[in-house]
């Protein structure tokens, strides 16, 4: 919390090495393995988004496809206009603006509201959206055309999966990030501390909100025509509820850990059984509630504390293995 | 005579048809040590929840220092510098004693941050008898121990105005006698404290004033030993058969 | 006039679906996102009656009511309880039921997509008009309506009057006072829950006579049953019925006089007017 310490400095440096490895993947591969990796990290960015805001706060949003769709059609809209990284901004300032909106409307209320309602919230715009455009437009879609490659998209996504990081390092070590452990904790106290609790989660809820924003922006240009039904997709939503939680959101890495497993696992499902995605994110919701109610970060905590308890004296490097042969 | 701290005029809560707290009306100078007693059900943790803005009152009117809290959200209430703890303790159960006490200074009034938080927090500790035990994790610990982390986190905000619900409940007579001197000492710094308690020794000892509620009506005010004293009061604990 | 006759009937079977869920939220705690998949399915049941063994909807709901609550007293015995006892309190309860019955939302989806495809079905019941003050409505509509009310109506009687409604209705108020005073709380819960499924599986039957349907619509009406919940005041079944008649209206209304296509438009404008002005619902008061 205060300075910074020197396993900080350990955590930082493996960070930048694991940036600096993953931005050589374009200059390896390409073809379905960069698209692979351009959805891998566009989910690592947009999960771990997600979790700044659900994880402290346990409630649970299922507005990223709103997002996703508004920073989407902010490219879509203003690509003749403004040159793509104001769109970013632009992208950002909507969504943010939206997750403002909808916070203000919910989060004084108890818990259930803010889910219910961010429930349809991707439904509610694609209908208004749909309907402007049939009936001011006269068209069902807009084109994308830029000439920036996926290999572009994908440093721009492992760039804003990093700023997501920082900032989420940051939040956690600022007065912002305390007030939300002690809401997470105690909403009664937070209150009598003298946080302003529906402010402070309001404010986490844009940043949050933001950055799924800039995660659908950057990816307008990969759909080159973009419709209602494709920028606000409720899988999208679902998808990074489940990949959070997979992986868990006690640890900022958490959700990084949910990202390859399920991504891989969706991709094998549609390209196969494209009738089954829906009982597959069923049975995943299930398993996550009664398997992995911690993900499976908290899951590796758990044994962890458990061996430590059995061992006291320090963590050898083989109780490490046992960890993870325990989790494999 | 110091000036006035806090001023309750009329104050009135209504929960449906039940009127919990009914026109109570009193005040509270700087410095004063004040007992709220009265029987189970009589209204007084509603009263410290109208003062602590934890509820808005139906009608009337607090004031501290002048200013008007009433109707303020809680955490104004906080800010403008009104501490508490509660009837069951509530500590925060994932973080450490020094979290818990830095929790209190970090937002209200005095808002420290970084270091001076984390030093201001361990001297708060110590004065609430947890030295060393800063990196213990609060849900580990003891019932009273609990409480006085409660109670250092209450007095990191600095607050002008203490509420303690109930805080010498549950301890074995040589904590209580730790506890009665940890309260009057902090009263003799200056701090104003309005306490609801229901242990009868602390009072005497402690309180030079004391307000009495039953019913939600406010039936005395005045001398601790005065009060306490008071046919009506006596009634009020007893019953009207032993009066 | 037209639109609001029109919008009264819809509601009558709006309320019946949102009275299932505001017994399994209101009373169970049960907070059940998969209560579209009940009411969709209660659709695909009524409509293999009719068109298969050609048994007429009214009769076939005999026998949908009672499969529905034997199965969602399962779901809530296997799969809900469970959650209840590990709750450490209610904060929990609710993240977990609210995740666990998305799980049941997706596979139940799936599962009828599997089964009957993303096509929309429809049949014929009772398809003639029927005149109300010179203007004519579709008899199925009016027949749905008059046995939504029906059903709601002993609803009523049931919850008002009986000794196990009364049990019922002081679960919602407070469970902790109601094991005081002997209700077997667990037990309450599940038949509420199972009641509650029950019902919006007759609102699915009812639905089915005059409304194309398909497999994926369930979330639709899962978020219009939450919204009436909501608006009518969480466990309140008279604030749930009135708000139901109102999202009726107010949708017949926007779908015919400015597009059908913004009909989630509509129910999210309730909502947000009800949340802004009256969070604990039309009828209720403000709670402490």
């Amino acid at each position: 919390m205060m300075g910074l310490h020197r396993n900080e400095m350990v955590v930082a440096a493996f960070g930048l090495a694991a940036v600096a490895l993953l931005s050589l993947l374009p200059l390896v591969s390409e073809g379905f393995a960069l698209s692979l990796g351009v959805n891998l990290m566009l989910y690592a960015a947009m999960c771990t988004a997600w979790a700044l805001f659900s994880g402290p706060t346990r409630l649970v949003s299922l507005a990223s496809a709103a997002f996703f769709g508004v920073g989407t059609y902010s490219v879509a809209l203003g690509l003749d206009s403004l040159p793509f990284g104001a769109l970013l901004l632009v992208a950002a300032l909507s969504s943010a603006a939206l997750a403002g909106l909808v916070g203000a409307a919910t989060l004084r209320l108890s818990g259930v509201y803010f889910v219910i309602f961010s429930l349809g919230l991707a439904e509610l715009i694609r209908q208004i959206v749909a309907w402007s455009q049939s009936r001011f437009a006269h068209k069902m879609g807009l084109y994308v055309f830029t000439d920036l490659t996926e290999r572009d998209l994908y440093w721009m996504l492992l760039a804003l999966t990093s700023l997501v990081f920082v900032v989420g390092w940051l939040i956690n070590r600022s007065r912002l990030g305390f007030a939300l452990r002690i809401i997470g904790d105690d909403e009664t106290v937070a209150r009598h501390v003298g946080i302003a609790t529906a402010r402070t989660k309001i404010i986490l809820f844009m940043i949050s909100g933001a950055f799924i924003g800039i995660a659908g922006a950057i990816s307008a240009p990969r759909y080159a025509y973009i419709e209602p039904q494709a920028a606000f997709n409720p899988m999208i939503s679902f998808q990074v509820v489940i990949i959070a939680l997979l992986g868990g959101t006690r640890r900022l890495w958490g959700p990084l850990v949910g990202v390859v497993p399920f991504i891989i696992l969706m991709e094998f499902i549609t390209s196969r059984f494209p009738n089954h995605s829906s009982v597959v994110v069923g049975v995943a919701f299930l398993a996550i509630v009664y398997l992995l109610p911690d993900g499976v970060t908290g899951l590796l905590e758990r044994l962890r504390d458990r061996i430590l308890r059995r061992a006291e004296p320090g963590v050898s490097s083989t109780t490490r293995n046992e960890i993870g042969e325990k989790a494999a | 005579m110091s000036a006035t701290l806090i001023s309750v005029s009329q104050a009135r809560k209504a929960f449906g048809g039940l009127i919990a707290v009914n026109d109570v009306s009193f005040e509270v100078r700087e410095g004063e040590l004040i007992g709220l007693i009265g029987p189970n059900g009589s209204g007084k943790t509603t009263m410290l929840n109208l003062i602590s803005g934890a509820l808005g009152p139906t009608s009337g009117e607090i004031k501290l220092a002048g200013c008007r809290i009433s109707g303020l959200p809680t955490e104004m209430v906080a800010r403008a510098g009104i501490a508490r703890t509660f009837q069951l303790v509530r500590v925060l159960p994932s973080m450490t004693a020094i979290e818990n006490v830095m929790a209190g200074a970090v937002f209200a009034r005095n808002r420290l941050w970084g270091p001076r938080a984390h030093d201001f927090a361990r001297e708060l500790l110590g004065r609430v008898g947890l030295m060393g035990r800063e990196n213990s994790p609060v849900s580990a610990m003891t019932y009273i121990d609990q409480k006085r982390v409660e109670l250092a986190r209450a007095l990191a905000a600095d607050p002008q105005l203490l509420l303690l619900d109930e805080w010498l409940a549950g301890l074995n007579p040589s904590e209580l006698l730790i506890g009665i001197n940890l309260v009057r000492d902090i009263n003799r710094e200056g701090r104003t404290i309005i306490m609801v308690e229901h242990v009868m020794d602390a009072i005497r000892t402690l309180c030079g004033r004391c307000v009495v509620m039953n019913s939600g009506v406010k039936i005395a005010d005045g001398a601790a030993a005065a009060v306490l004293a008071d046919p009506d009061v006596i009634r009020a604990y007893l019953g009207d058969d032993d009066a | 006039m037209q639109i609001l006759v029109t919008g009264l009937l819809l509601g009558g079977t709006y309320a019946l679906i949102a009275l299932g869920l505001t017994l399994q939220y209101g009373v169970a705690r049960i907070m059940n996102l998969a209560n579209g998949e009940t009411l969709v399915a209660a659709c695909f049941v009524a409509f293999w009656l009719f068109t298969v063994v050609e048994v007429n909807p009214l009769i076939g709901m005999l026998a949908i009511a009672p499969i529905a609550v034997a199965l969602n007293w399962l779901i809530y015995a296997g799969l809900l309880q469970p959650l209840v006892r590990r709750a450490r309190n209610r904060g929990m309860l609710e993240v977990d039921t609210i995740l666990a019955t998305f799980g049941l939302l997706f596979l139940f989806q799936g599962l009828m997509l599997l089964g009957f495809g993303g096509g929309y079905f429809s049949y014929k019941f009772l398809a003639e008009p029927f005149l109300i003050l010179g203007d004519s409505y579709g008899l199925n509509r009016v027949v749905a309506f008059i046995a939504a009310a029906s059903i709601a109506a002993l609803l009523y009687l049931f919850l008002y009057f009986t000794r196990y409604g009364t049990a019922i209705r002081a679960v919602a108020v407070d469970p902790t006072s109601a094991q005081l005073v002997a209700i077997d709380v667990p037990r309450m819960a599940g038949f509420a829950f199972a009641l509650g499924g029950a019902l919006t599986a007759c609102g699915g039957t009812l639905l089915s006579t005059f409304y194309t349907f398909n497999a994926s619509m369930g979330v639709v009406f899962t978020m219009k049953a939450l919204i009436i919940v909501i608006m009518g005041g969480v466990g309140d079944v008279r604030g749930a019925t009135i708000a139901a008649l109102i999202l009726g209206v107010a949708e017949t209304t926007v779908a015919s006089l400015i597009d059908p296509g913004l009909t989630l438009a509509t129910n999210y404008a309730l909502f947000i007017l009800v949340l802004l002005f009256r969070p604990q619902g039309i009828l209720g008061r403000a709670s402490a």
